[in-house]
């Protein structure tokens, strides 16, 4: 069993926080493929399209037949632990700075035998469950967890590097107006958070659900409008080097398109929270986090972006919103790539048409508020980096993936005709 | 002594004293809110362009954003749709003589502290008058309500049904557009109508009574409680936006010692 991780301490002002280092953060080209199923939490190896012979690690060609044509694919996680090391030095500083470290040899019941970090609680020559998650590098590796849940297994050492659990951590939702960040905060305390910030603009207008949510306990509500940047970088001023988890819940979202509307005020007015409302919060937040991937228990971890899965191809009816979700998802790989080196995740969580006002007319599936932020949770939880929350979203990104042309050409054709 | 160079001394002496009308153009002050579907009243904000540093080592500048019904703002006849199709209706047009003129100063502090929903009727403007004599033809009219003095939620007052907020009834504003001829009317609150006004007749009255007759409005006006009833100047010329509706700018007052 693990030991549960205990509420860190405050934090001694005497000692230089911990610079973060990273495990190797190289891959080649065909590789990556292994780093893009980890964000999503799926454990895929490369599979030959011509002879079916499974591979490992990542190869150019396949080993048997040396077609050029191997395919990541999911495969069964299931294994057993056939040989296992513990490391206790390494020239590698980010290793070096955490030995003893568990590794082991993975028999897998696919036929392949695979090197991965091993939970402490796998039993030798254990049957193990595999995952493959993004480490400190933001690059995927393999870890074998207990075949069955045991006690406190999230806190794990080695398996807390790869995750982003709340547990003991900071939390900022930046906006607190909406259902959904309403929701964010609840689930986040839920989720064992110690403190969980809820940005507020525009104190002088009330909301619905202000007197309920300013009772949670453990919540602290904090001025913020991302459209102010002054507000933002007060903010930041403020508590900026205590956020470990920022969940962006700022949208504007609006029906419509191009000509149907007469000007680009409510253009403009998405992406004034869009997308400036996430540049001033990653401006104002970013250093500080990027500073503190390494600050021991409760280290800065993650970043969420809420996006509308029509950040990937235009909503016709949404179509401004959606390219204002557009140009959000393009600045958060802008910021993957500066926070590269942090250990910080930018998790990007796509989502359908929420059950909100503004798409009220909508049929369903929608997602609730509630489900946005369990799914948030979860997906901190197991360390995952790219999401799709809802049915829609789901369809809508696993079109895109498989051919983003052809989802364009069916999302802008004319229905019925 | 010309009555410029005279005022230049009591100016200069203290014998007559400039006030200031005005809220600062503050990012989190209040603006008007409308149903979400309709088109919004941008907030005021800033940019920095730089601060002495790389992006202009000697000197500091900033980009302001807002409305043209952000923060202390004039309101120009074709504000309202019954002012659209007046001659002269937009703030470059309008002349620029109407910027400076008499006030009157109706205080209603004491009403609006004890009915939020407070309306100022013709009759307390009667009374006001046999005290202080008759508001003159071209005169702006200022309603006192302290308002401006109330800050964060209680300052527009919303509730579910809307906002609470003093203001003139449609009488009221009849009376003083056709029966007196006023210049504009003025208040402290987010609009020159009450926070219910729209539930008035015709709604919002000031608005609609005011422009359609080409008579100007200023709101969110601060410090009201420095001003007499009668022989003060107001000062209050708005920018000169090409075919502007309104602008934020900056309220004074002469005011004699």
């Amino acid at each position: 069993m693990t030991k549960p991780i205990l509420k860190p301490g405050r934090k001694n002002p005497q000692i230089r926080t911990v610079h973060p280092t990273l495990p190797p953060a190289y891959r080649s080209r065909k590789a990556l493929g292994f780093t893009v199923a980890a964000a999503e939490g799926r454990f895929c190896l490369q599979r030959c399209d011509d002879c079916g012979k499974l591979t490992y690690p990542a190869r150019e060609a396949c080993p048997a037949c040396l077609s050029m044509n191997l395919r990541w694919q999911d495969v069964d996680p299931a294994g057993q632990l056939i040989a296992e090391t513990t490391i206790r030095t390494s020239t590698n500083s980010y290793f070096r700075e955490r030995t003893p470290w568990r590794t082991g040899t993975v028999m897998l019941d696919a036929g392949v035998s695979v090197l991965a970090h091993i939970h402490g609680d796998v039993t030798p020559q254990g049957r193990v469950r595999m995952i493959a998650r993004t480490d400190k590098s933001g690059k995927g590796v393999m870890m074998a967890l207990p075949e069955k849940e045991v006690e406190n297994m999230a806190d794990d050492k080695q398996l807390r590097e790869l995750t982003c659990d709340p547990k003991h951590r900071r939390v900022l939702i930046t906006d607190g107006r909406s259902d959904v960040g309403q929701a964010m905060a609840r689930a986040m305390v839920n989720a064992g958070a110690e403190i969980v910030f809820v940005g507020l603009a525009e104190e002088w207008r009330g909301f619905p659900g202000q007197a309920a949510m300013t009772e949670i306990a453990n919540v602290e509500i904090v001025p913020l409008d991302v459209t102010n940047t002054t507000s933002v970088q007060e903010c930041a001023g403020e508590i900026g080097g205590k956020v470990d988890i920022l969940i962006n819940t700022a949208q504007h979202t609006r029906p419509g398109g191009i000509m149907g509307r007469r000007d680009v005020v409510t253009s403009r007015d998405e992406m004034e929270v869009n997308y400036f409302g996430l540049m001033r919060l990653m401006q104002g937040f970013g250093p500080g986090m990027k500073a503190r991937g390494a600050d021991g228990v409760n280290s800065a971890c993650a970043w969420v972006n809420l996006l509308s899965v029509y950040a990937l191809s235009n909503k016709p009816d949404f179509g401004s919103t959606s390219a204002s979700q557009a140009a959000a998802l393009s600045l958060a790989q802008c910021f993957r790539a500066e926070m590269a080196g942090s250990g910080v995740k930018v998790v990007n969580a796509y989502h359908g048409p929420l059950e909100d006002e503004w798409h009220q007319p909508l049929p369903p599936p929608k997602v609730s508020p509630n489900r946005l932020a369990r799914e948030v949770t979860g997906a901190l939880q197991q360390g995952l980096e790219d999401i799709a929350i809802g049915e829609v979203a789901v369809d809508v990104r696993g079109r895109w993936q498989e051919d983003a042309g052809v989802l364009e050409k069916e999302l802008t054709q004319i229905e019925g005709m | 002594m010309s009555v410029l160079t005279e005022l230049a001394a009591s100016l200069a002496s203290g014998a007559v004293k400039t006030v200031d009308l005005t809220h600062t153009l503050d990012p989190d002050f209040p603006v008007m809110i409308l149903p979400p579907e309709f088109g919004q009243c941008a907030r005021f904000r800033v940019e920095e362009v730089s601060r002495y540093d790389e992006r202009g080592p000697g000197w500091y500048w900033r980009n302001f954003s807002c409305g043209e019904h952000t923060g202390t703002h004039f309101d120009a006849p074709i504000h309202w749709i019954s002012g659209r199709d007046l001659p002269n209706a937009t703030v470059d047009a309008i002349p620029v003589s109407a910027f400076v003129g008499p006030v009157c100063v109706i205080d209603c502090a004491g009403e609006a502290a004890e009915d939020e929903d407070y309306l100022l009727e013709v009759e307390t403007i009667e009374a006001w008058e046999a005290i202080h004599g008759e508001i003159p033809a071209g005169a702006w009219v200022l309603m006192r309500t302290d308002w401006s003095k109330r800050s964060g939620a209680e300052y527009l007052n919303m509730r579910e049904d809307g906002a609470h907020s003093p203001g003139p009834s449609a009488q009221t504003i009849r009376f003083l557009v056709e029966t007196r001829d006023i210049l504009g009317f003025g208040t402290e609150t987010v609009g020159t109508d009450a926070g219910q006004g729209a539930h008035l007749s015709p709604p919002y009255p000031a608005h609609y009574i005011l422009h359609g007759a080409g008579k100007l409005g200023l709101q969110c006006l601060a410090n009201l409680d420095q001003l007499p009833a009668t022989g003060a100047i107001l000062i209050c010329p708005p920018l000169k936006i090409k075919h502007g509706s309104g602008s934020p700018l900056r309220v004074m007052a002469l005011v004699e010692e």
